[in-house]
């Protein structure tokens, strides 16, 4: 086991989770390559996200959108910005050619915003790109594992 | 000195729903919830499903009418049948999951198996019933279902009026909705689901409310080009509402966008131009270019049917009512089957930018309603004002039209309801 490829990538990914768990979002936006993509699906089996209806399939222009959303004031359901702290772990490199590494892991959010606790548990697969002495995002897939539920409003970034 | 309390109770429903307003108590009061599930979702035809959600032989969706779990099932000779989801014998669900496809329906627990059109086929070891056993008492109870332009409604009420007459006028416009297809027949391609703490009526309300979008969609407005935004400024334009009777109305937003094959000579809007030429990149030729970019962006118009359907610019939006203070809504994302794969992203992409419970759009209308709900916990007394527009209202052939932030399509669900209420 490649535990320092393990450790690489886990540095990385906190890093990202801290970013949003904590408003830093022009760093976080400058996480991507530039045909980057946000997904999260409904269908847990689905792999053809572009031909299938998502919660999110975010390219740059979308991301930057988003943000832009969170924190303009203009929106009622992230008036006040909820609050987010997510858990991070059982990181597994899938595939590793030198450039690209897909790292799968799990990611435990909670939520908390005026006066409910939301708790939302995903499958997260990274494709990242070796970039300088770090990585790049190329994908992000957010499989929430009640995706096929009812949720409630989502206004960050998952 | 009679109290707030006694004063209400002294209101009969039909008190409840004034010319220009609505008692406090339709959002809050569980017994008139109680009610409503009999003698609106059980009195008159609801929508169940789109054809293309069940596109072959064996086929099924799982779904409520009110509280009550139905099967919407096309079976070998491609009728459609919808069917109470509870064995004959002690009760169970026969058919789990949303969608999917089977041969017939097995009831879990003892193994009756049912057709698919809902006879019951076989019971194991039927000779403890010494052969008095009424199979053919004893099917799936199956209800009155129709269909006009793909779209299946059912029944409880058996001697009900005929779809076609209890739509009336709202038909000319489902026709015009599905002219969204761009030449080819429209599909269901999966929708968001979502739930809001509030009363099915404030959702009702909402697909025939112009006056709440430049407000409570301020940030999706700040999301888009500014050609796109300046469409979307209608409050105040030349749109209307109009009442098309027994419940259903059109709020007509975008005027020059009620007949997606008309003015196909119009530019192409700046945000279409790309797929344009995607489009001709492909090889299609110049009118279909125009017709299934006009056709992508959606109608112009939302189209509510009571009380449970809405045809709304470019997608279905379904209500369920769950409690007197909760509502599932699903958003449904309609493509073009057979249509161009890059047509339908663009779609899929427009539905995903302000739908569901990540979109621009959806949360923002959530958080409002659930404002609402809370809100109407306050001051028992109290009415919901719903007299913008009347000044101006005027008939028409189909039945009354005002300005097109006006709440004449409240009005005319409310009136259905009244009927149905103290039928």
């Amino acid at each position: 086991m490649n535990t320092e490829l393990i450790t690489q990538v886990a540095a990385f990914i906190w890093q990202e989770a801290d970013m949003l768990d904590h408003g830093e979002y022009a760093q976080w936006l400058e996480s991507w390559t530039a045909d980057g993509l946000y997904i999260v699906p409904i269908d847990p089996q689905q792999t053809d996200f572009a031909n299938t209806l998502n919660y999110a399939y975010d390219n740059a222009d979308m991301r930057e959108k988003r943000v832009a959303r969170l924190g303009s004031g203009e929106s009622i359901s992230t008036s006040p910005v909820p609050r987010t702290v997510r858990d991070v772990s059982r990181f597994r490199v899938l595939a590793n050619d030198g450039s690209n590494v897909t790292v799968r892991c799990a990611q435990n959010l909670r939520e908390f915003r005026k006066d409910v606790l939301k708790h939302y548990t995903a499958d997260v697969t990274f494709e990242l790109v070796r970039s300088g002495g770090s990585f790049l995002i190329k994908r992000k897939i957010v499989r929430l594992i009640n995706s096929t539920d009812t949720l409630q409003g989502i206004g960050y970034i998952l | 000195m009679t109290n707030k309390t006694d004063a209400q109770h002294a209101l009969t429903l039909g008190d409840r729903v004034q010319a220009d307003r609505v008692h406090t108590s339709l959002y809050t009061d569980p017994a008139i919830f109680e009610q409503e599930m009999d003698k609106v979702f059980s009195s008159t035809w609801v929508w169940v499903a789109h054809a293309s959600e069940i596109p072959e032989a064996g086929s099924y969706k799982n779904t409520y009418i009110g509280r009550q779990p139905v099967i919407v099932v096309r079976d070998r000779k491609q009728k459609v049948h919808v069917l109470l989801n509870r064995c004959r014998h002690r009760a169970a669900t026969v058919c789990e999951g949303k969608k999917g496809k089977t041969n017939s329906f097995v009831c879990p627990y003892h193994g009756w198996s049912y057709s698919l059109d809902g006879a019951l086929r076989g019971v194991p070891h039927p000779e403890s019933y010494a052969d008095q056993l009424e199979k053919g008492e004893l099917g799936l109870v199956s209800l009155r279902v129709e269909e006009y332009a793909g779209m299946i409604f059912a029944t409880f009420k058996n001697d009900i009026e005929p779809l076609v007459d209890y739509l009336g006028p709202a038909k000319k416009w489902m026709d015009l909705f599905m002219k969204q297809g761009g030449g080819y027949p429209i599909k269901v391609a999966g929708e968001h689901r979502f739930r809001f703490p509030g009363n099915w009526k404030i959702q009702l309300e909402n697909t025939t409310d112009a006056y709440h979008f430049p407000l409570v969609h301020k940030s999706f407005l700040s999301s888009v080009d500014k050609q796109t935004e300046e469409m979307l400024d209608f409050v105040g334009g030349s749109g209307y509402v109009e009442d098309l009777g027994n419940g259903h109305s059109v709020m007509v937003m975008i005027p020059q966008l009620i007949d997606l094959e008309e003015n196909l000579d119009a530019p192409i809007p700046e945000r279409f131009a790309e797929l344009a030429e995607q489009l001709r990149a492909e090889q299609y030729s110049d009118e279909e270019v125009r017709r299934i970019v006009r056709a992508v962006g959606g109608s112009g118009f939302n189209l509510n049917i009571f009380p449970n359907i809405a045809c709304s610019m470019a997608f279905f939006r379904v209500l369920q009512p769950i409690a007197v203070n909760e509502t599932e809504i699903h958003h449904a994302v309609i493509t073009m089957d057979g249509g161009p794969q890059v047509a339908n992203q663009a779609r899929l992409r427009l539905h995903e930018h302000f739908q569901g419970p990540m979109g621009f759009g959806t949360p923002d209308d959530s958080e409002a309603w659930e404002r609402v709900q809370k809100g109407a916990s306050a001051g028992e007394d109290l009415w919901i004002m719903l007299n913008r527009g009347l000044a101006g209202e005027k008939p028409t052939a189909d039945g009354r039209a005002s300005d097109v932030s006006a709440e004449t399509g409240m009005r005319a669900a409310y009136q259905q309801w009244k009927k149905l209420m103290t039928a």
